[in-house]
């Protein structure tokens, strides 16, 4: 062609190239400056929450003894054994109370953690005067001081972490001081266990038959939209959902009347963990559909090329090669199942229980729900536990993703 | 008496809802040679290769009319199973897609899944022997088929479409994401292949169908955007003296 029209070109030459240039990286800079201070506002937000957790969990506590301990036994608290926290309970006790002790776990049986409690609990009757946050508790710790001094002269202080191996065994209890969140964190792996079991198998089974099988239509595309939207229908509507179906409907299978249980309703771990499963559901479809659309075209031609039937495509190739995006989508599911609350209330969790769940047809209590009865309880000591219980929930949650992080990783194994 | 025909089609139509993509080709294959299908971008030869092994059954909306007959048989017949076909109609793909195993497991798959009930490690190292594979990964049989070469790679491809002992191979551009010397050992394997098994290749590469083809099916659009078979001999005679003109355009250069 003509080279002579390239002369007289429109494009700008020499300093008007780099004038145009640099106003480009203007621009460039000042998008990157913008995407920097969103990452930077997710950082401190997140570390906010982080650390008004760790704020409440940890910090000055005053208390009292109503009764001294000396007036019970002679033995230094930190060395009494069992026999001997049995021996001062059964002495001590009314003859009411403590049969009626008797009658929900034999005194004999239980730990001495547990017999620890009921001692402090009951005997000494410690009563809690006042607890303050950690940053109160390092800045003005001499104030604090005085005021209890002044305020309660026989109370102790004593920087307490409300977050203790001793938290994590304990069942729940009426006094916070000895409450801890073992129950509760058992109703939750519970919950998350059975939700998996439940919405894994058919979830994947659904995206496989939407994708693999499913001719496209306006009936699928339908259906398809309705799982999407799904996934966003807000988790108070799941549980009633779950209290109309699972708890009401199925009733003689949730509280396990078909299996010979017979003193439970429906208001179950397994009620609540079918919710749960419910409520996840649309999320794993979601995730392993994209999983499986993610598989290239040319690994099923492929396998269709050397005479494989759509089932030995599915089960041998797009299957396998879909795992890992699977179980990314469990993950999501995990944390979501993990942390939902209104749906559980909605179920029926018990707000008050000591004993762990022993199946699927137990009364349950799950860690978001404990947080949520201890932050609305009017006593300062029950917000620390309660941010104890968040920590708890948050490592939790880490470390089930951990695993299934890792889980992944071993399916990803790259040819 | 009538000559007998690998693979035959009697106006064959392939239709995409309503439009016709390839119309009306009445081919007859010729047993253990090699034809070749050429023609300009978009005039659906691959759409025709595909149909010969019902891989355009997974096209959404795709259609076929007309006759395809292996050994008498209608392949569109109505009792006639698509993995069936493809069991004896074996493809090979333009780009090599061995499975994402071992190179054993890559031949020995469909095998497997197709009920071979002979000694696997004996199919496995005859099909890497026919596919000229053998010698360059019988020491790393169980390593991953993803580490081969491209060309290595296809050539796994062509050995895993032996294996299932298939009667027609059918080739998609097996050299087109290939370098000229991975491009010669497959036309050098082509040529050994067709001792045994009838090859039908699509290309885009002239000097490859004339290289290594005993036929060709010179493909075109028409009017209506509908690709069909123009001329159809043997390709000594499509490169020397074709009888159409627009073939004669094409194998010459100067159009396409």
């Amino acid at each position: 062609m003509n080279k002579n029209m390239n002369t007289n070109n429109h494009y700008p030459q020499g300093q008007d190239f780099r004038h145009v240039l640099n106003a480009r990286y203007r621009v460039a800079t000042v998008w990157q400056t913008l995407f920097l201070s969103a990452l930077l506002i997710a950082i401190i937000s997140l570390m906010a929450l982080i650390y008004n957790v760790v704020d409440g969990a940890f910090g000055y506590i005053a208390y009292e003894y109503k009764n001294d301990p000396s007036e019970f036994t002679s033995t230094p608290l930190a060395e009494l054994t069992q026999e001997e926290l049995a021996a001062i309970l059964k002495e001590n006790l009314s003859s009411g109370a403590y049969k009626k002790l008797n009658n929900e776990q034999p005194v004999a049986e239980r730990s001495q953690a547990d017999l620890f409690t009921l001692f402090m609990e009951r005997l000494v009757q410690l009563d809690t005067k006042g607890t303050w946050s950690m940053t109160d508790s390092l800045m003005n710790g001499e104030e604090i001081r005085a005021e209890v001094a002044k305020k309660y002269p026989k109370a102790q202080l004593e920087f307490r972490s409300w977050l203790t191996p001793q938290f994590l065994v304990t069942p729940m209890s009426s006094k916070a001081e000895f409450a801890g969140v073992r129950t509760a964190v058992l109703g939750s792996l519970w919950l998350v266990g059975i939700a998996i079991l439940f919405a894994l198998p058919i979830g994947t089974g659904a995206a496989i038959y939407l994708q693999e099988y499913a001719p496209k239509n306006w009936f699928t595309s339908i259906i398809q939209t309705n799982i999407n939207n799904l996934a966003g229908v807000p988790s108070i509507v799941y549980g009633m959902l779950g209290l109309a179906i699972f708890v009401r409907v199925l009733e003689p299978l949730t509280s396990g009347a078909l299996f010979g249980v017979t003193d439970s309703n429906g208001r179950t771990i397994l009620s609540a963990g079918l919710t749960m499963g419910v409520l996840v559901l649309p999320l794993i479809i979601i995730n392993a559909q994209e999983a499986i659309k993610a598989v290239p075209d040319s690994l099923r031609q492929a396998a269709y090329g050397v005479g494989a039937t759509r089932w030995q495509t599915v089960w041998y190739h797009v299957l396998p090669n879909s795992l890992p995006g699977i179980l990314t989508g469990s993950i999501l599911a995990l944390s979501r199942a993990l942390g939902e609350t209104a749906p559980l209330i909605v179920v029926g969790a018990s707000t008050f229980i000591s004993l762990d769940p022993s199946g699927p047809f137990s009364k349950f209590t799950a860690l978001p729900i404990q947080i949520y009865q201890w932050t609305t309880r009017a006593q300062s000591e029950f917000h620390a536990i309660a941010a104890g219980a968040i920590i708890v929930l948050l490592v939790l949650l880490l470390s089930l993703n951990a695993t299934a992080v890792l889980l992944r990783n071993r399916f990803q194994r790259r040819w | 008496m009538e000559k007998n025909y690998a693979i035959e089609s009697n106006k064959l139509s392939i239709h995409y809802g309503h439009f016709t993509a390839v119309r009306d080709v009445s081919i007859k294959i010729e047993p253990q040679k090699i034809t070749a299908i050429i023609g300009p971008s978009g005039c659906g030869k691959s759409t025709l290769l595909r149909a010969l092994n019902r891989m355009n059954d997974f096209v959404p909306g795709c259609h076929v009319t007309g006759e395809l007959l292996l050994q008498g048989q209608n392949l569109y017949g109505r009792d006639i199973d698509p993995v069936e076909v493809r069991r004896k109609i074996g493809m090979v793909f333009q780009k090599p897609n061995p499975f994402p195993k071992s190179i054993y497991e890559n031949i020995a798959w469909g095998a497997r899944i197709n009920g071979f009930k002979g000694k696997m490690d004996d199919l496995v190292e005859q099909s890497l022997r026919s596919a000229a594979l053998w010698d360059e990964v019988k020491d790393k049989l169980q390593e991953s088929a993803y580490a081969l070469s491209g060309g290595q790679q296809q050539r796994l491809c062509i050995a895993r479409t032996i294996a299932i002992q298939p009667e027609i191979i059918l080739m998609d551009e097996p050299a087109s994401a290939l370098d000229p010397i991975s491009t010669l050992r497959i036309e050098e394997l082509m040529q050994e292949l067709k001792k045994n098994y009838t090859i039908i290749i699509v290309t885009h590469n002239m000097q490859q169908a004339a290289r290594a083809s005993d036929f060709t099916a010179m493909m075109m659009i028409d009017d209506q955007r509908a690709g069909g078979v123009i001329e159809f001999d043997e390709t000594k005679k499509i490169f020397t003296r074709p009888q159409d003109k627009r073939t004669e355009d094409y194998v010459t250069g100067r159009f396409g």
